[in-house]
């Protein structure tokens, strides 16, 4: 089968490889039809994460039909048309049944690892380095999904891929980081970073009840996708933030702010300068402009919310605001599976259509191109999907003979 | 309840020789306590010794070394691998966890070094254990005590190529907690060349491999399978 590979910093290659096959009883494969590139790959494609191997096969946001089941497998079945979360979970753990299904505990083949560097692992994901488990990804023709009963949610009838495949990730990271705000009746959020995250983000705000989002961001496309989903919108580059988020919320400051950037945010300026020092002598590994102006802007008693994808260690947050402040810091990998059942109600119901967010649809063979132009940002690209088999002819071809189950 | 049958002991006497069966197991329930309180610092072979001799001041099983001896120990090369884990674990009772530990055949399920364990008696089992080359390693073992639902300790019998004991303990966690596992293991070579014929046997990084049996475990109790991603696709490396 064909799969996008991980073969160096900024070195995407489309590959042949095997077709993957059940390894343990609860395992499933599925058939992929709709896959897509996220902000987090592009820090795998940055080489910001030190645990990727040459011919890692990359992709957490994926979908398709079930060809394969284990023996422990009775939920799914062959045919289903299914969504994945990125967060491997098995269900039985103690984390799984508090409903914090990224902390799962059984599902990272590699937990020594983030133990070492963070006291315990959260969970394993699909394509994303070997400190998460070292799955093989999505972004193929054919991926196998552990604990299938728990971690594959079959389709209703009536909405297409592109309506969907967003469950497995962008959406309910966007829905889980507005609601980590508590936001209450009249409440102002204000939302760093306009990629995806930060859209779905701004979208769910509104649908969880907010009086106002003001969105932050530099690309101009994206500020432009972020006022059209309802936002107030300020180009960093042209205002200093914290002054405009005061002024605009009359002194107080935002009853919530979002980092929606994470670790790879823009530093301006001799702050900006610092961070690059810092990591350039490995003294700092992420850089949190972002988590240091947020917290300053936040209103005193507010709450901090950060989907941002942060590895390893950042210097200088103002610990102080965040304590004198009375600040909440919410953060976390996605508890992707939580969300499944509200967020298809929504969908279904047209309150949102998370199609919105696609900007470029692919054939998967040019995951090297849709890589590149996400990264720079260039065609006016926010999202972009791929679609194995859109140029070549294989679609409803038999399946190989190693899926067969 | 404590599982101490002498009716299938005859061959465990032969080896031995001088200790009585009621010294060997009456000491055992004050034995399973101090084991686990004497552990900290002392090995635990040394404890299931003096426990299994009858003997509770197991210091003396171990205080008694010459001069060369502890020349090898200062040079750490004659340091056994000795690993003490704790877990949690979810929806499992004391009891069916003790169940399924108790059959030592379940073992090699989840500690990768093991090939087979052959249960020979209620207490008696062999073991064989990979090593490089085709080579394998093996040892009977006995086990020292038994307390139904609770705790089992076993150590390998005398003149094994390899020292082998270990120890297990399940106690229920309040409200719905689960069952705290506790596990302890301990290899050595007697005889010295030790850190090389160990390095052998679980590679660069003996204590994170027995480490991660016990998270082998866990998986397997409370996933019904143990994580894996040996043997899935990947690109040219």
């Amino acid at each position: 089968m064909k799969a996008v590979c991980w073969q160096g910093t900024r070195k995407i290659e489309v590959e042949n490889v095997p077709e993957p096959t059940i390894l343990n009883p609860r395992d499933a494969i599925v058939k992929i039809t709709t896959t897509a590139i996220c902000g987090s790959d592009l820090h795998l494609y940055n080489g910001y994460n030190p645990t990727m191997q040459k011919g890692d096969i990359l992709g957490h946001e994926f979908m398709g039909e079930v060809v394969a089941v284990g023996r422990a497998v009775s939920r799914v079945k062959l045919g289903d048309r299914v969504v994945v979360p990125f967060t491997i979970s098995c269900g039985a753990c103690f984390f799984c049944q508090q409903d914090l299904w990224s902390l799962c505990d059984n599902s990272n083949p590699n937990a020594w690892m983030p133990e070492k560097a963070m006291g315990h692992s959260p969970s394993g994901l699909f394509g994303y380095s070997h400190l998460t488990g070292g799955y093989a990804g999505g972004q193929a023709e054919y991926a196998r999904v552990p604990f299938a009963d728990v971690g594959l949610f079959p389709i209703p009838e009536g909405l297409t891929d592109e309506q969907v495949v967003f469950l497995t990730d962008i959406f309910p990271t966007g829905y889980m980081a507005a609601e980590n705000c508590h936001i209450q009746p009249g409440d102002t959020i204000a939302i760093w970073g306009c990629g995806p995250v930060g859209q779905f983000a701004i979208r769910s705000a509104f649908l969880l009840g907010a009086e106002r989002v003001i969105a932050i961001d530099r690309v101009s496309e994206r500020l432009q996708m972020a006022k059209a989903g309802g936002a107030e919108i300020l180009n960093y580059e042209e205002v200093e933030v914290g002054e405009a988020l005061n002024e605009m919320t009359a002194g107080r400051g935002p009853d919530a702010v979002i980092d929606a950037v994470g670790m790879e945010a823009h530093g301006m300026g001799l702050e900006g300068f610092f961070d690059k020092a810092m990591q350039a002598v490995k003294l700092e590994t992420d850089r949190p402009n972002v988590l240091r102006q947020a917290i300053v802007a936040c209103r005193k008693g507010g709450t901090v919310s950060v989907p941002g994808v942060y590895t390893g260690f950042i210097d200088k947050v103002p610990i102080g605001a965040l304590m004198n402040k009375g600040l909440t810091l919410k953060t976390g990998q996605t508890h992707v599976h939580r969300y499944f059942q509200p967020l298809i109600e929504r969908i279904q119901k047209g309150e949102i259509d998370p199609s919105f967010i696609i900007t470029h649809r692919l054939p998967l063979e040019e995951a090297a191109r849709g890589y590149e132009i996400f990264d720079a940002k260039k065609e006016n690209c926010i999202k972009v999907v791929l679609k194995p088999g859109m140029t070549s002819d294989s679609r409803g071809v038999a399946l190989p003979s190693s899926v067969t189950p | 309840m404590e599982i101490t049958s002498s009716s299938n002991s005859e061959p465990e006497r032969e080896r031995a020789g001088n200790i009585s069966e009621t010294e060997r197991w009456g000491s055992l329930i004050a034995g399973g306590a101090m084991i686990l309180t004497g552990l900290s610092q002392r090995s635990l072979r040394g404890a299931l010794l003096a426990v299994a001799g009858g003997g509770l001041a197991y210091h003396g099983a171990t205080a008694d070394k010459s001069l060369p001896d502890r020349a090898i120990e200062a040079t750490g090369l004659d340091k056994p691998i000795r690993v003490e884990k704790t877990v949690a674990i979810q929806n499992k009772s004391p009891e069916e966890l003790y169940r399924f530990w108790r059959n030592f055949e379940n073992l090699p399920a989840f500690m990768k070094h093991l090939k087979s364990v052959t249960v020979l008696d209620e207490r008696r089992s062999h073991w064989v254990a990979d090593a490089p080359l085709d080579n394998a390693v093996e040892w009977d073992a006995v086990i020292a005590s038994d307390r139904e639902n609770q705790l089992i300790t076993w150590m390998s019998v005398e003149g094994s190529q390899v020292e082998h004991s270990g120890l297990i303990r399940f106690r229920a966690l309040p409200h719905g907690r689960g069952t705290e596992v506790k596990m302890v293991i301990e290899y050595s070579v007697p005889g010295g060349q030790l850190t090389s014929a160990i390095a052998k046997l679980f590679g660069e990084s003996p204590e994170q491999q027995i480490g991660e049996d016990l998270r082998r475990f866990k998986m397997l109790m409370e996933a019904g399978e143990i994580a894996t991603t040996e043997g899935q696709p990947t690109g040219q490396r």
